[in-house]
């Protein structure tokens, strides 16, 4: 089954195309990259899935449900971390996770189960009395992305997951990434080649709001004829293959 | 209970800035106390407790303008709203989660100044309770005017507009400082047009126990508190559209 298919989606604001004729489709329990450099319109896709913004044309389902049509229903199955670390500074990590429960009307039973088991999940013990604003930016993504796992999306949307932290904290939050896999759909964008090889199941190439090429590391850099991946993804970039 | 948990994520966030309550409480109570210190070393009546009570409540209000319009602004420019938007919160759910924990603040805040102000003479009575219930719809409009910044306005213009322009419209329109008989003309004539007059004549008028003066003043009140919050709900859920 699908988890997403897109159809002809765009985006355009004013005279600019962020996003054009998109056709996608991913599988259930796929870990897919969208790889691009930035402004390739990356963000405005993950927008667009996420029922955050409203295509311009096209549509796309997510599971059964229609991201233009059937918004409300999509927004249950789903859940995203965004590019920059959405959590309430002030509040503890616990009171952030405690905070998600609360939204999707937990109970204190299913809430107290909930935190415990996302703490072991992203090693946050040490630091659940901790105010979010004050943790490190790894600490801060894993509380990010554990916020959206406690809804238990059939669908996680991570946008530039890694961006801005240091080599020891993208390689502890891609171990991170890894348990998940399978358990959940997930769609990460990323600028970092080694993180869609290392992370991904599929890698979509985007340039300009164009998908350029889609396929596995491998089947990309045969497309291209290339010997590693960063020498497909170059010359993918510059139209060395259609 | 989403609109719960949501409500009190902002009480803590509001109550957990230690510029919130320096401004929100402080403020209002070294005005309250430097100006009743002054009254007491003047030989005109200018700042008795009495009028200069009800006036401060009011004014400690514009505070709580700034905070609702600093927490909205504040979460509109960060990623967290984009987060809560993909979650079950509705429109509705997102404006009273907003609303809800600035009242008790708004109305602990008036509690605070006529606590304090006892000792320094004020007058005792039931009408403080009267004074007390009347701040809220007062409050619900100021709470509103904040929602209303902060759907338009990033957290730089909120501290301009709302920390400088409104605390200074809400001043010296209002009457608290001075009375505006004294001014007259074309001033008066501008500050009988805004709310704040109104609010503080309100209060005051509560305080001393004329309900027949208090029943002039909230028919401002109350329309500016219900189109200022339709405006708010509206451009509040514009914002989160455009998203």
């Amino acid at each position: 089954m699908k988890a997403i298919k897109a159809v002809g989606l765009s985006k355009r604001y004013k005279d600019v195309t962020a996003v054009k004729d998109l056709d996608l489709e991913i599988e259930k329990g796929e870990l897919f990259s969208l790889l691009g450099v930035n402004g390739a319109g990356k963000t405005t896709v993950i927008k667009m899935l996420s029922c955050l913004s409203k295509p311009s044309d096209g549509d796309a389902f997510v599971g059964d449900f229609s991201i233009t049509k059937q918004s409300d229903e999509a927004k249950r199955i789903i859940a995203v971390s965004p590019q920059e670390t959405a959590v309430a500074e002030n509040l503890s990590v616990k009171e952030n996770l405690e905070l998600i429960c609360g939204i999707h009307s937990f109970s204190k039973a299913k809430t107290e189960k909930k935190i415990k088991e996302l703490s072991k999940i992203f090693a946050l013990d040490e630091v659940l009395k901790r105010k979010a604003g004050k943790l490190s930016g790894g600490y801060k993504r894993r509380v990010s992305i554990a916020m959206a796992l406690i809804s238990e999306p059939e669908l996680l949307f991570l946008d530039e997951p890694t961006l801005g932290l240091d080599v020891i904290a993208r390689h502890e939050l891609w171990e991170v990434i890894r348990t998940l896999k399978g358990k959940v759909t997930i769609v990460l964008t990323t600028h970092y080649m080694e993180e869609a090889k290392a992370l991904s199941d599929r890698v979509g190439i985007m340039k300009n709001g164009v998908l350029l090429a889609i396929g596995t590391v491998e089947e990309l850099k045969s497309k291209a004829g290339a010997d590693s991946f960063e020498n497909a993804f170059v010359s993918i970039v510059r139209g060395g293959i259609k | 209970m989403k609109t719960l948990a949501f409500s009190k994520r902002c009480a803590k966030e509001i109550l957990r800035d230690p510029i919130n309550l320096i401004f929100g409480i402080g403020f209002p109570l070294v005005l309250l106390l430097l100006l009743s210190a002054l009254q007491k070393n003047i030989p005109v009546s200018l700042f008795e407790i009495d009028t200069l009570t009800p006036g401060i409540t009011v004014f400690g209000l514009s505070f709580i303008t700034l905070f609702s319009a600093t927490l909205v602004a504040k979460d509109r420019e960060s990623a967290f709203l984009q987060r809560l938007y993909t979650t079950p919160l509705s429109g509705f759910d997102f404006i009273i989660g907003y609303m809800l924990p600035l009242l008790p603040i708004a109305i602990a805040q008036t509690v605070i100044c006529y606590i304090v102000a006892i000792p320094l003479g004020l007058t005792v009575s039931v009408n403080i309770i009267y004074a007390v219930i009347g701040i809220i719809p007062i409050a619900v409009f100021n709470i509103s005017l904040g929602l209303l910044c902060g759907s338009v306005l990033n957290v730089k213009q909120v501290g301009g507009i709302c920390g400088a322009l409104l605390t200074n419209l809400s001043a010296w329109l209002s009457g608290v400082w001075f009375d505006l008989k004294l001014v007259g003309g074309v001033f008066e004539k501008i500050a009988n047009v805004f709310p704040f007059l109104h609010a503080v004549e309100f209060e005051k008028a509560l305080f001393c126990g004329d309900f027949a003066l208090s029943k002039a003043h909230i028919l401002p009140i109350i329309i500016y508190s219900a189109v200022i919050t339709a405006l708010a709900v509206l451009c509040f859920l514009r914002q989160m559209k455009k998203q």
